[in-house]
């Protein structure tokens, strides 16, 4: 192993669900502390931590964290990035690796959100009694419902609609289909919020939200953590060979914002942030979309699934219908996407998302992902996007040792 | 008459109600927030652009579930006006997939959005079929 390689020495992700009894305290401290003890290492070897809970995010939650499991004077960095919070506080820790200021960082994320509704565009103000222009559209009133929607079943539905108008072959059926798939594979992953497989006649009935995704189409607000210590090659290098052969190579992290774009401030534009986070990846570590064995994506959305197919390259531009109707995200097929079962069924704990993903795939390439473990697997991708933009993707391979 | 003014400062109401844009003196990119600068290209002189007022379809949702308040379901799309992207309702519409379709011609339309304490209305606009 080089020297200046970034290596992943420790990694943790708590069951994603409905916590009652644990706030968000005590989720990053069992993440954190799993994570540690996953690696062999503990508080006092650590030189960074970088913490985020979004809806807390005015809160010092690293310090927080500090306070439960150890108060080492570390530098501390809190940090907040939309869904993309926990990749961006792996990228952190990672930088500060990187930048040899620290031998070993840990990276936390952490979210209470069970039972909570719609996280935007769940409210709307009353109108006020005169119509006054206000803000940066000159509006009288309140905008939600009368030019557009706010909520982010619908803007992600208009995401994978506009797909469809540019290169056809998209239908609900189509994007229900590919949330059955994700609701399949759930049923394998204990720490999956929901484990229920569901037909698609039961998934295109449900309970319509933002045409065409219905309720299990889209993710699930659930409580959870996950945490991650990072190394240098240097170091894992005079760390013990069961500590060498465990840990997973990053091969390349990445963090892109969303350029401008025509249309990107009157509909997100996620796809040209994760296409430049996916190529910058790609070139980082050596590897071809052809070279990996499993791929976690952000399918916040069922009609979000489909287009980060085409955007990571997994398929030729324009060709994500026909890569699923090739039966090759499924965890059978030629390249398992979300065998996790996805933030639709494993839930969407937002801080603690970007790198659960990391512990999903990591996981596979240290070989103990159970009863569905994807067999050989060597490289594999985890993909996130936080709405506003940004997108991480990271590429790891398992270690040679 | 009753006094009206538009639901945002970028509807240009009157005779021939359309949108306007603030356009990019530089790059041409456009916007309809105010601006300090543009976002393409940094530049920060811009003139306003009317907006054609027919489209197509680029990507629609039929909304479900929303704020209370907010009358569901409803149709929020882009529209691609002859290479501006508008965000807007599509109105005068059933909204089913039935009747909505990627591709479909619309023009703009205005409506009343209500009058306020001062009897003044406010004037909203959507996208409509091109029958």
């Amino acid at each position: 192993m080089a020297s200046d390689d970034l290596w992943i020495l420790g990694i943790h992700m708590t069951k994603f669900g409905k916590h009652t009894d644990l706030d968000v305290i005590d989720l990053a401290s069992e993440a954190a502390m799993g994570a540690l003890a996953d690696g062999g290492v503990t508080m006092a070897d650590m030189g960074v931590l970088a913490a985020g809970c979004l809806m807390q995010a005015n809160a010092p939650i690293g310090q927080m964290l500090q306070k439960q499991i150890g108060q080492t004077g570390i530098p501390v960095y809190n940090v907040s990035n939309a869904c993309a919070t926990g990749a961006t506080a792996l990228r952190v820790a990672a930088m500060a690796v990187k930048a040899g200021e620290a031998d070993f960082g840990l990276a936390v994320g952490v979210e209470k959100l069970a039972g909570a509704g719609l996280l935007a565009g769940g409210s709307r103000k009353d109108d006020a009694p005169t119509w006054t222009p206000k803000g940066r559209y000159g509006a009288v009133a309140p905008v939600d419902g009368r030019i557009g929607t706010e909520i982010m079943p619908g803007v992600f539905a208009q995401i994978g609609m506009e797909y469809g108008h540019r290169y056809g072959g998209t239908s609900f059926e189509l994007f229900a289909r590919i949330s059955e798939k994700n609701h399949a594979h759930s049923t394998l992953n204990p720490l999956a919020a929901y484990q229920k497989r569901f037909t698609l006649e039961e998934i295109m009935g449900d309970l319509m939200i933002a045409y065409p995704n219905t309720r299990p189409m889209c993710s699930a607000n659930t409580d959870g953590a996950a945490a991650v210590v990072v190394t240098s090659g240097a170091k894992l290098r005079t760390l013990s060979l069961e500590q060498q052969r465990r840990a997973v190579k990053v091969s390349a992290s990445i963090l892109t914002s969303d350029p401008w774009t025509e249309s990107c401030q009157v509909l997100p534009d996620v796809n040209t942030l994760t296409r430049n986070a996916a190529t910058a990846a790609y070139e980082a570590s050596g590897v071809s979309p052809a070279d990996l064995d499993l791929v976690e994506l952000h399918d916040c959305f069922a009609t979000a699934e489909l287009v980060h197919y085409d955007n990571l390259m997994l398929c030729p531009d324009g060709g994500a219908v026909d890569f699923f109707e090739s039966g090759a995200p499924f965890r059978d097929g030629r390249l398992p996407v979300n065998v996790s079962g996805g933030l639709q069924s494993k839930g969407h704990p937002i801080a603690a998302t970007g790198i659960a993903n990391i512990w999903e795939v990591a996981t596979h390439l240290r070989g103990e992902a159970g009863d569905r473990q994807i067999e050989g697997a060597k490289v594999g991708l985890a993909h996130v996007i936080g709405l506003g933009s940004a997108c991480g993707v990271h590429i790891l391979e398992k270690a040679a040792v | 008459m009753t006094a009206t003014i538009p639901l945002v400062d970028y509807l240009v109401l009157g005779d021939q109600p359309h949108l306007e844009a603030h356009e990019c003196e530089a790059c041409g990119a456009r916007f309809f927030d105010r601006r300090n600068a543009c976002a393409h290209c940094s530049g920060t002189t811009f003139r306003p652009a009317a907006i054609p007022t027919e489209g197509e379809v680029r990507a629609f949702t039929i909304v479900a579930f929303a704020a209370p308040g907010i009358d569901v379901p409803y149709v929020a799309a882009v529209v691609d006006c002859a290479g501006t992207s508008v965000r807007a309702n599509l109105i005068n519409v059933a909204p089913d997939p039935e009747h909505v379709h990627l591709g479909m011609k619309v023009r703009l339309a205005t409506y009343p959005v209500g009058a306020d304490s001062d009897g003044t209305e406010a004037i909203g606009f959507g996208f409509e079929p091109i029958s």
